[in-house]
């Protein structure tokens, strides 16, 4: 049985232990009524009766990895906030525009009352004095279930003044924004949620748990991996480390697109399942559509540096994908076929990064839109070999060094492990180069087959330094 | 005139009493502004700036940051369809074609008519539904280019406009915070001290 | 670009002094500081854009780009946003970091127009010279560059040309953090990113200008040097603009014997390398073309042309003959050794008063109380402002306190008839009717909430006159008040006029209280005969226009050391040109006493010569002798001379950051306070003050300036406004008991309820025809026409 809920559109369930999608079948999944019925809030009034710090260190003890895409435990997190300072605030990272993430989304819509838990719950354990749930502004579905349970956990006493009569009491406070893929990186929001342009300020020193909402220390963390709260303080650490593997415990939430025969999204247990196990498994993608050739596949996100057939076999376990040459990020895979146009499949995200460059980096918002422009050029059949030569000197320039990549047999390539150095402040110039760099190094007969050799002719920067 | 009328500045009013400085509420009320008026006009940035206490220019600067903001008029409807990786490789670009020939108007425009604004938009968090689209910011997925006539079709002929409020109004519902189970904003210079609850013993 | 000087030591004895190494070589540094500010110290350069010393790193540009070891190897920072720490190795020469600047550099000539020939910036353009230095020397961008419609005004003095601009930052920054007036931003996103104003709102910012010259490529020109002239072909030297009595450093620089730009220069104790556009902009008032140029002397009613020879016979003729009923009034725009040239002048021939102010000071014993520098009021914890409004007359020390304020060093608590540039920063702002300062003031030192503060260190009293339609006298009870009760105070004079304080000091205050009204009152009853104008006009400045006209009316005559012709000139026997600012050497003496350098860029305009060397060949005229020929020797005997101003400062204060001089205060006690009841049938209490652009000279001579100003209105609470039923805008008749203005009246928040503010000095209306220098506040009445 690997039942599918038309009310919650893309999802599948399978035969696996289920942590944060265990409401999906139910159509009123989102209402409190069926909340409540189903356990909802149990955890919150465990964690009630329990001192905060033991709340946090239950939490510690279930290494809850960070789903927004950098893995970081939770529980730790928490804890970097300097002692004695306040306030603290709470931001929820519900701006989900990872190319390819879908799980915050279905979260929101379909389990707002087990966000709104993981909250509050949050705040209690770490001393938080006010919650921003930031949603991403074209969610506007997302927004109305969200706000609906919000009014209704406020009726109820789930939120706000003396939490279930307790002496406890925080405000959960429903934000939204308005398109700006960057706004997803932690210190864009914040900015965006001072009222500001969502620029990234610079870590160090504006690490939010020492410098973050008004300057103050913040905890930004994932719709997906605030939703695991409620589950992990109703049945204990214990319970949530049994699942999965000793350092990526529990299950994630997968979204599987592109050209498979189910694309969907998939609570997997975590640290174990394999790319294989994903796209061709039964109870997942079921394999390439109408029978057809892997060619390469994207595993963590727009972001994340390609893998070809040679990764299948990697478990969805951050380490390994790193060692292998990329990174896991936001649980996105895409799937391309054999039919794949590859240039074009990377123009399409090198175009997404260079129009979502917030503009603060020179070498994102120069290098950004010049990546595109190339690419275009070649993708259009009217570039040279010395274009290709430009794209990887352009690519050099957002990230020095040798840039992560997969093995390849078919080549003879050894994988680069990730991470890359970077010019920039964030991820966005960097994953501008991404797919370019990908799509070049894996597939490059490809670009070879599309340029016409001519010689480049620099043109010299006139009137510069006379 | 296209100042908040009484009824959205007390909602505005609301809104910012829910944060600690008031200019983090800028981005609701510029959609709050754009759901009175479709669009975001330079009174409307005027009068903002005042409500949070901010210049113009810094009203301007943050809300041309967003891609949702329009600072000319749009369609009563607006139609994205993704063009990013998941929906490229399922082909949107058809889609869009197909949106594009229909409505005789390339990415960007709007019909003459007012009624309808293409827009070629980036990934929106529902790959696996691949190709999909939005119209204000309300899904379509798996569409086929016949969908898209479908849907031209319907939105000409009125038989959305339940389902789809007209462009700017974005959640139909509303976070109110009830003002006796509130616990009310505090600025960050005058709350410096742990919260009284958070003592080392438990809540309950 | 300025820079600080370095502080080297300083930094040795500082208890938070770190050792790094930057390639090789050890550095000493100090906690807290950026790589980059500790490199400025060597030989290394790094490049940058929008690094600026003297605001918060924003890390943007990423040209900066450097390897720091770290414990996984070399590590890429940004350094000017990484702080040192000690034993940190630093490496601006590796291949990588090359490839990184060049590339960086390679990206922003992308779309960066190659117009330098053009450009106003070509020749010293930090893009063009690090492009030089640290770039690829080739760029192989063949895409279509970024296009915006050409340059736009984006105020009244500033162009901006968006496809120059690199988005640094700089600007916007300068804006928001240092002037307070965000009102440009950086607007879109990503590669569409610009910086605009709102439309249709102009940067209408006192600072504009500062943004100019801290924009490290050409897309922000200045209106009045747009074209004016190439860099290679600039002259400069540094000096103090005297515009106001900030002092502001300024590097002065000429084309072809005709200023045609000033740039702010670091100075730490004074301005920070910040100038205001009216000290930025009005050297074009130097080449106007209504200088006087020639000397004039009176042939019946009209002024005729004539040689020095003459005209300094003819001044020494009307001195003699008024047998020592002389009296000279100005001299605190000139230089110090202007000012001591005429007071040696005035000694010798026994003139019977003097005065370096226009009525509208504080007497000369403020320098009696224990004096403050600029530094140190804006370390204090607490600041009180008793004081004009300083963002109009001081706009420097508005940024400085302002920034005193922003940083969380001090508090302002303002004493106030009138709400200030300064009043949203302010920590307390307590209202009073013109006449009840020191009730406010006694009001104040109660609250127990202000004494805890006060008692927090030092306090700074910033005094100068916050209201020219009240009696000086009502000041000096409230700052006597102050001083005699609050523990660690220390008072910084808030005086107008570059050189006020210098001519102070320096032999122009006036003795036994016959200031300026005293003397213009001996004038109408016939004490003094001949009245000496030195740069001064007080037919526009002093307070009182009736008492001025009548004094001008029963003087005999009226001798003219001037610029200008202004009005008090045209009523002159004898004019006499003088020199202009960057036309002569010297020293200035700013609000907090420093002393400080002006220097000669260009040659004098026609005939007209320094004020200094007129009072020495005055002297001669009259037969006395002051035996100095050089401004060298004048300086050195000035120098001697006063006790507090030693031989052996002269060279310290030509320095960039000058010497703080103490001023030996008159001894001389101010007229008593007389008691101010509540207002009378008049209905309004009425308060003026100046606006950074008015009917001055040197603002009116200056083309890019003279059409900020305002025209005169007179501004009430709006709840007064809908008490007296007028509709904002509407004309009105002011009157007081001692005359009446029609002008147009505006509603105000700033505008205390039952006061009335009528700006000085602006076109349209003379706030100055109600104010009577022997009234101790003047009630008005505003009535429809
Ligand atoms: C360019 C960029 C975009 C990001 N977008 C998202 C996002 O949409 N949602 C998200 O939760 N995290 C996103 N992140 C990660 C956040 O910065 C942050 O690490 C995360 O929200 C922390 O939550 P977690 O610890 O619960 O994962 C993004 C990071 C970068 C650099
Ligand atoms: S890398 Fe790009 S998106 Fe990120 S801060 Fe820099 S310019 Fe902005
Ligand atoms: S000078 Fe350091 S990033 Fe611009």
């Amino acid at each position: 049985m690997t039942g599918t809920y038309a009310h919650a559109a893309g999802f599948y369930s399978g035969d696996r232990p289920r942590i944060v999608t265990s409401r999906f079948e139910h159509a009123d999944s989102y209402s409190l009524e069926r909340y409540l019925a189903t356990g909802g809030y149990q955890g919150l009034r465990k964690a009630l009766a329990r001192p905060a710090t033991d709340v946090h260190d239950e939490v510690k003890k279930a290494t809850v990895l960070g789903r927004g895409g950098a893995g970081f435990p939770a529980g730790t997190k928490w804890g970097l906030t300097p002692e004695g300072v306040f306030p603290r605030y709470l931001v929820v990272n519900g701006d989900e525009s990872e190319p390819g993430t879908y799980k915050d989304r279905l979260l929101m819509e379909r389990d707002p009352h087990q966000l709104i838990e993981g909250c509050v719950i949050a705040c209690y354990a770490a001393g938080l004095s006010q919650c921003f749930l930031y949603i991403r502004g074209e969610m506007a579905h997302a927004q109305e279930r969200v706000a609906a349970a919000l009014n209704e956990a406020y009726a109820a006493g789930y939120v706000g003044k003396n939490i279930l009569g307790s002496k406890f009491s925080v405000d959960v406070v429903l934000h939204w924004g308005a398109g700006a893929y960057v706004v997803g990186e932690e210190t864009a929001l914040i900015e965006s949620l001072e009222g500001n342009r969502g620029m990234p300020r610079l870590k160090p020193p504006f690490f939010p748990a020492a410098i973050g909402l008004y300057g103050k220390p913040t905890i930004v963390n994932n719709v997906e991996t605030l939703s695991n709260l409620p589950w992990i303080l109703t049945n204990g650490a214990e319970a949530y480390t049994a699942i999965g593997t000793a350092t990526s415990p529990g299950t994630r939430m997968v979204a599987v697109s592109g050209h498979v025969k189910r694309p969907g999204v998939y609570e997997i247990i975590n640290g174990t399942t394999t790319f294989r196990d994903l796209i061709y498994g039964d109870d997942f993608c079921q394999g390439i559509r109408n029978g057809n050739e892997l060619k390469a596949f994207v595993p963590g996100g727009g972001s994340a540096p390609w893998f070809t057939p040679d990764q299948l076999d990697i478990p969805f376990e951050g380490p390994q994908a790193g060692a292998a040459g990329s990174m896991l990020g936001s649980g996105a895979i895409m799937v391309m076929d054999h039919t794949t146009d590859i240039p074009a499949a990377a123009l399409t995200l090198t175009r997404f990064y260079a129009h979502e460059s917030c503009g603060k980096c020179t070498p994102c918002r120069e290098g950004g839109t010049w990546l595109e422009r190339i690419l275009r050029r070649v993708v259009d059949g009217k570039g040279t070999d010395a274009d290709l030569q430009q794209l990887i000197e352009v690519g050099t320039s957002i990230c020095p060094g040798d840039f992560p990549h997969a093995s390849s047999t078919r080549l003879g390539l050894a994988a680069v492990p990730f991470p890359y150095k970077m010019t920039t402040i964030c991820f966005v110039g960097p994953s501008a180069y991404t797919p370019v760099h990908s799509a070049l190094t894996l597939f490059p007969e490809e670009f070879e087959a599309r340029v016409t050799k001519r010689t480049h002719i620099p043109v010299t920067a006139v009137g510069v330094g006379e | 005139m296209s100042r908040l009328n009484d009824a959205n500045v007390a909602l505005a009013k609301e809104i910012i009493a829910r944060y600690p400085r008031p200019k983090s509420a800028l981005i609701p009320l510029l959609h709050l502004s754009q759901e009175q008026n479709g669009y975001i006009t330079n009174d409307a940035m005027a009068h903002l700036a005042e409500l949070v206490g901010v210049t113009s220019a810094e009203v301007y600067g943050t809300a041309s940051f967003y891609e949702m903001f329009k600072f000319e008029p749009v369609g009563k409807y607006v139609i994205n369809i993704c063009g990013t990786l998941s929906c490229a490789l399922m082909g949107s670009e058809e889609l869009l074609h197909r949106a594009e020939h229909k409505l005789g108007v390339k990415a960007g425009g709007t019909t003459p008519d007012g009624l309808i604004t293409l827009e070629h938009a980036e990934c929106q968090a529902a790959c696996t539904e691949a190709p999909c689209l939005q119209v204000n910011y309300r899904y379509r997925f798996r569409v086929t280019p016949a969908d898209v006539d479908s849907l031209i079709h319907d939105l000409r002929a009125g038989k959305l406009s339940d389902e789809i409020p007209a462009h700017g109004t974005l959640a139909k519902v509303r976070q109110h915070i009830p003002a006796d189970r509130g616990v009310g904003a505090v600025a960050p210079e005058a709350a410096t001290t742990a919260p009284a609850w958070f003592d080392g013993k438990a809540a309950l | 670009m300025s820079t600080t000087e370095s502080h080297d030591e300083a930094t040795a004895v500082d208890p938070n002094a770190v050792n790094i190494t930057i390639n090789g070589r050890s550095v000493s540094a100090v906690k807290g500081e950026m790589i980059i500010a500790a490199a400025d110290r060597t030989a290394d350069f790094i490049p940058r854009f929008c690094y600026h010393p003297r605001m918060k790193p924003v890390g943007m540009c990423r040209q900066c780009l450097v390897e720091v070891e770290g414990p996984r190897g070399p590590m890429m920072v940004v350094s000017c946003m990484t702080p040192v720490a000690d034993g940190q190795v630093v490496r601006t020469d590796t291949d990588q970091v090359k490839q990184a600047q060049e590339g960086v550099l390679e990206l922003l000539l992308a779309n960066h127009p190659l117009d330098c020939p053009v450009c106003d910036k070509g020749g010293e353009c930090p893009l063009q010279d690090q492009a030089f230095s640290h770039g690829p020397g080739e760029s192989r961008y063949v895409e279509e560059k970024r296009h915006y419609e050409k340059p736009i005004p984006i105020s009244d003095l500033v162009f901006l040309d968006r496809e120059r601009c690199i988005l640094c930052d700089r600007c916007t920054r300068f804006a928001n953090e240092v002037a307070g007036d965000p009102l440009i931003s950086f607007t879109h996103r990503g590669n569409n990113t610009q910086v605009l104003t709102f439309p249709d709102e102009p940067f209408a910012s006192y600072f504009s200008g500062n943004t100019v010259q801290i924009c490290p490529v050409g897309a922000l020109t200045a209106q009045p040097y747009r074209f004016k002239a190439r860099p290679w072909d600039l002259e400069e030297r540094e000096s103090t603009c005297t515009t106001c009595s900030v002092g502001c450093r300024i590097a002065v620089q000429s084309s072809r014997d005709e200023l045609v730009r000033y740039q702010g220069v670091d100075s730490d104790p004074v301005n920070w390398g910040w100038l205001c556009d009216r000290g930025r902009f009005n050297f074009q008032s130097v080449s106007s073309d209504d200088r006087v140029t020639t000397p004039h002397v009176r042939d019946g009613q009209t002024l005729v042309e004539t040689t020095w020879v003459d005209a300094l016979s003819r001044a020494a003729q009307l001195i003699s003959s008024a047998s020592g009923k002389v009296a000279l009034l100005g001299g605190a725009r000139g230089t110090n050794e202007d000012a001591w040239a005429w007071a040696q002048l005035a000694d010798l021939a026994k003139f019977k008063m003097r005065d370096a102010q226009m009525g509208d000071g504080l007497p000369a014993r403020v320098f009696s109380y224990p004096q403050a520098t600029i530094d140190a009021a804006c370390s204090a914890p607490t600041i009180i402002l008793l004081a004009p409004d300083l963002k109009e007359e001081l706009p420097v020390l508005y940024l400085r306190v302002r920034d005193a304020v922003e940083k969380g060093r001090s508090r302002i608590v303002e004493i106030t008839s009138h709400d200030s540039g300064l009043t949203k920063y302010a920590w307390k702002s307590v209202h009073h009717e013109p006449g009840h300062q020191l009730d406010a003031v006694r009001a104040t030192l109660a609250d127990t909430d202000i004494a805890a503060q006060l008692a927090k260190g030092p306090v700074v009293v910033i005094a100068g006159r916050s209201s020219l339609a009240e009696s000086e006298a009502n000041i000096m009870a409230a700052l006597d008040t102050i001083v005699g009760s609050v523990a660690h105070v220390s008072v910084l004079p808030a005086l107008r006029r570059g050189n006020v304080r210098g001519a102070l000091s320096v032999g122009l205050a006036p003795t036994d209280g016959n200031d300026a009204t005293h003397i213009l009152k001996s004038a109408v009853t016939g004490d003094i005969e001949c009245l000496v104008l030195l740069g001064s006009d007080p037919l526009s400045d002093h307070p009182d226009a009736d008492l001025v006209r009548r004094a001008f009316a029963s003087v005999r005559n009226i001798i003219a050391v001037d610029m200008f012709m202004n009005q008090s000139v045209q009523s002159a026997s004898v004019v006499l040109p003088a020199a202009a600012f960057g036309e002569k050497n010297g020293t200035t003496t700013n609000l907090e006493g420093r002393v400080t350098n002006v220097a000669q860029k260009v040659t004098p305009r026609g005939t007209s010569r320094p004020d200094w060397m007129i009072a020495i060949e005055l002297a001669h005229a009259l037969g006395r002798d002051i035996p100095l020929t050089r401004v060298e020797e004048v300086q050195a005997h000035m120098m001697t001379s006063i006790p507090q101003m030693q031989t052996e400062n002269v060279a310290v204060a030509l320095r960039r950051n000058g010497i703080v001089v103490p001023t030996v205060a008159s001894a001389a006690s101010s007229a008593a306070v007389t008691p101010v009841g509540t207002r009378n049938s008049y209905e309004f209490r009425l308060v003026s003050g100046r606006k950074l652009y008015d009917k001055a000279t040197g603002t009116t001579a200056s083309r890019s300036l003279v059409n900020l100003a305002d025209s005169a209105a007179v501004y009430v609470h709006p709840q007064d406004l809908e008490r007296i039923g007028k509709s904002d805008g509407a004309s009105v008749r002011v009157s007081s008991s001692s005359g009446a203005i029609a002008l147009p009246v505006h509603a105000s928040s700033a505008v205390v309820r039952g006061t009335a503010f009528v700006p000085f000095n602006l076109a349209g209306a003379d706030v100055r025809e109600l104010i009577r220098h022997d009234q101790a506040v003047t009630d008005v009445r505003i009535e429809g026409i």
